[in-house]
């Protein structure tokens, strides 16, 4: 990507694509990074609209009631301090130790008076390192040095923002530390017209910034699939043996090794492993249970593909017992051949080029920045271990005769309860990123939702989990009604996570809401679906439970509602 | 190369990066002359042409070129002087 294509998007036609608003608040000249975020935008099918405050006027703009800012209502907003402006500050005002507290208090502030006029998301972009050109070394020994102050402010920025889930951070540290300073700077630019970033690094930054609204717009990726011969190890492992495959301190294992730790570590975050591999599966498991420098193991892996059928063919077939969308899903190969094989059939699949040189993988791999996230719960630790248990239910359900014989022998127990302080980010979680049994996509963050929450007057909330013998899913549905009026409940959210489909959930989860109406005594229940290219399997669920359609509204009966049979049992 | 061909090399960047093949380029053109030229395209422009000749101008030199003569003059001197 160059400015000439990013000029050339910028001309294309953007309707149909989602759309995102974005403010940018700024005291450097930001109209490049504007125009490359809203070009890249196009790439990734997003219409990014922009706002840039006026140059250098962030405290005019926010403390201006009637400011355009407020009436362009952001989905984002952009709080972007510059490097340098803050050095100038510092200097200039003879700050010493009590810089950084001074600064992130501004920071506060701008973000409770914007709240406190509209309802925005924050991005907030930290500061790049720098050595210290005053005290030197020895800044570091000194509480009231610029580096030590600006450290502190990255600090503090990221303290921001795991107390106030409205704001998260632009890491322009760490992008600046992996493209360098060198190449992420132009003095020239930055001296005629007061823009930061050089203009290749703009569109790395503006890169950066995509990811992030892409994240939180509901495209994440979820699984991560791997190759193994020269992937996840040098050598071939059916003809070197398990003595000679390269990994930890044999030949270039190292670089195995980095790229297998990576790996553990986005499997603790929540990101599903599996491996499609042509191989035996006889010699393609060896290594996980035997070799002593291997990082992942068995466990680790939540669908284990060795054969010789072709990769796409083994991808679809990973894709349906995982029960995700195919565009979540990564798929990491050295061989050429087949990531061009898996692009070819299977396009919504992102196949990352891979450089010549094992060496290289895991810092391009990085570069690429693909499992961006807005979202962390303690459940996505335990998600390999999910979906390692629904495959032993497949198999489990084979063995009985009847699919009611099974559902009855699974056990099954679900809490259903309010949210509260412990579900809200799970919920939020599952507002932002469930596509397919998600009847209306209404995309709520934290903030939302513990408006919603204690919103009593208007709203009800259910949060529902599922256990049973083989283990616990967790929390695997939402539903939220909205108090219409005194007759009629409105479902404002239904969503279901795919993976306990064909349960009897849907069916214990109206039993429930239906029982709630009954009690407060509302007559009916009204629901709707809209579509979206991802819902289609939702799109007769109303229908399946008996409501009636009216003009594109679905109502239930509260008073002739017959209980549906489910296997549930509510905790 | 000497200052036509620079000059040549320029009007290719110029249709390149504008996206716009009547731009025809003389040593008197000006940003005025040249609709899609504005200040934020002008870094775009100065960028692309130093990539191409693997020059790189001064602030001073980017800020204060007159016209599109004074710019391929600049770059006849770096590469001469190289």
């Amino acid at each position: 990507m160059d400015f000439k294509q990013i000029k050339a998007n910028l001309k294309k036609d953007f309707t149909g694509l989602k759309k995102v608003k974005v403010a940018i608040l700024a005291d450097s000249s930001t109209q490049y990074l504007a125009q490359a975020i809203r070009g890249i935008g196009y790439e990734k099918k997003l219409d990014i609209e922009i706002w840039e405050a006026e140059y250098d006027a962030i405290d005019l703009t926010i403390s201006d009631a009637s400011s355009e800012l407020y009436a362009f209502k952001p989905d984002f907003t952009f709080v972007f301090l510059s490097s340098p402006k803050l050095q100038k500050k510092f200097y200039k005002n003879g700050y010493g130790s009590d810089f950084a507290d001074d600064i992130l208090k501004y920071y506060n502030k701008v973000a409770e008076v914007i709240s406190s006029n509209i309802k925005t998301n924050f991005l907030v972009v930290n500061f790049p390192d720098k050595l210290d050109s005053v005290f030197g070394h020895y800044a570091g020994k000194v509480n009231g040095s610029f580096s030590y102050q600006v450290k502190k402010i990255n600090i503090g920025l990221m303290d921001l923002a795991q107390s106030n889930a409205a704001i998260s951070i632009i890491d322009l540290c760490g992008l600046q530390a992996m493209y360098g300073n060198a190449y992420a700077t132009d003095t020239r630019l930055y001296i005629s017209t007061d823009a930061l970033f050089s203009l290749d690094f703009t569109i790395k930054v503006a890169e950066n910034c995509v990811q992030v609204l892409e994240a939180y717009t509901g495209s994440s990726k979820k699984c991560l699939i791997l190759d193994l011969d020269n992937t996840l190890w040098g050598g071939i492992i059916g003809d070197d043996g398990l003595e000679n495959i390269q990994i930890g301190d044999l030949g270039v294992g190292k670089a195995f090794t980095e790229i297998q730790l990576w790996a553990k570590a986005l499997k603790d975050r929540g990101v599903i492993l599996a491996v499609c591999s042509k191989n035996d599966e006889i010699n393609a498991k060896e290594p996980f249970d035997k070799h002593p420098d291997m990082v992942l193991h068995n466990d680790d892996i939540a669908v284990f593909v060795a054969n010789w059928s072709n990769k796409h063919d083994n991808i679809r077939y990973i894709q349906s017992v995982l029960n995700i969308g195919l565009d979540s899903m990564v798929f990491i190969d050295d061989n050429a051949f087949e990531r061009n094989m898996v692009r070819q059939f299977l396009p919504e699949v992102l196949v990352p080029e891979l450089p010549e040189d094992p060496a290289d993988y895991l810092p391009y791999l990085n570069s690429l920045n693909i499992f961006e996230t807005n979202a962390y719960t303690e459940e996505d630790k335990d998600r390999t271990q999910l979906y390692k248990a629904e495959a032993l239910r497949n198999d489990a359900s084979r063995s009985y005769t009847s699919e009611l014989e099974f559902l009855k022998s699974l056990d099954m127990i679900s809490e259903v309860k309010p949210f509260d302080a412990f579900t809200i980010p799970r919920v939020a979680q599952l507002t932002q990123r469930s596509n397919q049994f998600n009847l209306r996509t209404v995309r709520y963050t934290e903030e939302d939702v513990k408006r919603i929450t204690v919103d009593n007057n208007k709203y009800h909330t259910f949060s529902f989990t599922l256990a049973d013998k083989y283990g616990n899913h967790g929390l695997i549905g939402v539903i939220i009604l909205e108090k219409k009026d005194e007759q009629t409940l409105f479902v404002d959210t239904w969503i279901m996570s795919c993976r306990v489909l064909k349960r009897t959930m849907e069916q214990f989860m109206l039993n429930e809401i239906v029982q709630y109406a009954s009690k407060h005594k509302f007559k009916q229940i009204e629901g709707e679906y809209i579509e979206t290219r991802k819902n289609g399997m939702v799109r007769d669920h109303y229908k399946n439970l008996g409501f009636t359609t009216n003009d594109g509204r679905w109502i239930l009966d509260v008073a002739n509602y017959e209980t549906k049979t489910c296997y549930i049992t509510n905790a | 190369m000497n200052s036509n061909e620079i000059l040549s090399e320029c009007n290719k960047i110029f249709i390149d990066q504008l996206d716009n093949d009547a731009i025809v380029l003389k040593r008197e053109t000006t940003a005025n002359d040249v609709e899609e030229w504005d200040s934020l395209t002008h870094i775009q422009l100065v960028v692309a042409v130093e990539k191409q000749f693997k020059v790189r101008f001064t602030t001073a030199e980017i800020q204060g070129f007159k016209n599109v003569g004074e710019m391929c003059d600049t770059i006849e001197k770096k590469l001469s002087s190289k």
